[in-house]
């Protein structure tokens, strides 16, 4: 039962891997030989290629977190658990990407490393929340506990977040941006360029797919292992 | 009908509890105001706050310190429950649990009201911030709804983690910018800033309590174990 599971798994996961690097590797292709260089910005807009994707594949994380904490509050399955844990911790190394190519992306065009903009300002609060999420389940008693508080935070988190993105931009309607930069407010955008996003698009969702199965199989393995290692010490005394 | 009375009995009995305690254990009812006086102090340093710049840096100022404040008072709702073994007390009696969230989320709704009205008085004397106004004690009432409540259940939660003290405000400030910038706007505009602030925040920080006040005490109920 168990060898036949995690036999399958494996399969799928290696199917999974390789239609995720032979797409990764034909996108990487796409964004820096075929796309066109931007007019306006240079090379440097290539970035928006992979930034975009993953800050998408972020968002749709936390809504896999937010879906796996109800499920686990209702049916008290380890399976929920697992998939809230693995979902919060892939979406946190995401939006620390965004963040990060974002930086990159605002120093060269904005000239400034960081400004108060509602997207910007969002994404920072979103990734704070969800780092206090993984702090909670390590920091909690034990397990069990730290997976129902984080499952509480998960949910409360997500709720928050179009209401966070609201006040944040209502607040900066009031206070105009300080920085206007020509891609402020993204217009058209070419075809070539928009069909090249999507394909990224579609190679992130595989990446995030795989890395969170990954994630998930560890877990399970952990959550196997500490059990074993509990037996082995009753059946030692 | 008698289930109805039962449960405010039973939430008044939580509520005036930990009344009882705060005025009896006299430590965090001094602790707090003072710890908020000294905030306003620091900021006026940090600042260097004259005259002219009161109404610009005042309502941040306010709400900062009642954000603070706030936080010391959640912290120590659910420490002393922890202490004595109250709160496995409390779990074990047959009470629904969303009474007793409302209970603590209610004493702690007061004792933060307490401390913002000492800090009204401190900022009118030490900064000549001085304002009556409906609108900003409507603004206050209910954004101190919405602080108690997640404050209730993430304090909850915070208390059981190591490092306790910092969880608390880890969690809190991030999901409460919401209403703390609505706060700060309309804050603004009672004291003579921008106009139109009023119109668009209360609902937006009435919207957060509803929210709020729907779905804490179910992950409160859910969470919480003996």
């Amino acid at each position: 039962m168990l060898d036949f599971n995690s036999a399958k798994r494996s399969l799928f996961s290696y199917v999974l891997a390789g239609l995720a690097i032979v797409l990764m590797t034909f996108n990487l292709l796409l964004i820096f030989i075929v796309a066109p260089t931007d007019a306006v910005l240079g090379d440097i807009q290539r970035i928006f290629y992979i930034h975009v994707p993953i800050a998408v594949m972020s968002f749709l994380a936390f809504f896999v977190v937010c879906i796996g904490s109800i499920m686990y509050l209702i049916r008290r399955t380890s399976y929920w658990d697992r998939l809230a844990h693995s979902a919060a911790e892939v979406g946190v190394v995401f939006v620390t990407i965004t963040l990060l190519t974002g930086v990159v992306w605002a120093r060269p065009v904005w000239g400034v490393w960081w400004t108060w903009e509602p997207r910007l300002t969002t994404t920072l609060i979103l990734w704070l929340i969800y780092v206090a999420y993984l702090m909670v389940r390590s920091y909690a008693p034990n397990r069990s506990q730290g997976s129902l508080y984080a499952a509480a935070i998960g949910i409360v988190g997500f709720v928050d977040v179009p209401i966070v993105y609201y006040s944040v931009q209502w607040w900066r309607s009031i206070h105009p941006a300080a920085v206007v930069g020509p891609l402020a407010e993204s217009g058209s955008l070419e075809p070539i360029m928009r069909n090249i996003l999507l394909v990224s698009l579609v190679a992130f969702v595989l990446v995030f797919v795989w890395l969170l199965q990954q994630k998930m199989a560890i877990q399970k393995a952990s959550d196997l292992l500490i059990s074993i290692s509990h037996i082995s010490d009753r059946t030692r005394v | 009908m008698l289930t109805m009375t039962n449960n405010f009995h039973v939430f008044a009995a939580i509520l005036s509890k930990d009344i009882l305690l705060d005025f009896r254990g006299r430590d965090i009812i001094f602790s707090v105001p003072i710890f908020g006086i000294l905030l306003i102090l620091l900021f006026n340093f940090a600042l260097d706050v004259t005259p002219d710049m009161v109404d610009d840096l005042a309502p941040g100022i306010l709400w900062v310190s009642f954000a603070f404040s706030g936080v010391l008072t959640m912290n120590r709702s659910f420490v002393r429950e922890k202490e004595q073994g109250g709160l496995e007390g409390l779990l074990i009696s047959p009470i629904s649990r969303d009474i007793i969230f409302f209970g603590k989320a209610a004493s702690n709704f007061l004792f933060m009201i307490l401390v913002e009205f000492v800090l009204l008085l401190a900022l009118a004397v030490m900064l000549g911030f001085l304002v009556t106004s409906w609108v900003l004690v409507l603004t206050i009432v209910l954004t101190t709804i919405g602080f108690a409540t997640l404050g209730t259940l993430f304090s909850a939660i915070a208390v059981e983690t190591r490092s306790r003290e910092v969880m608390l405000p880890v969690l809190f400030f991030p999901l409460i910018i919401p209403i703390l910038i609505g706060a700060v706007e309309v804050t603004s505009e009672v004291i003579g800033g921008t106009s139109g602030a009023v119109a668009r925040w209360l609902p937006l920080i009435g919207i957060f309590d509803a929210l709020f006040l729907i779905i804490c005490p179910w992950l409160f109920s859910a969470i919480i174990q003996e």
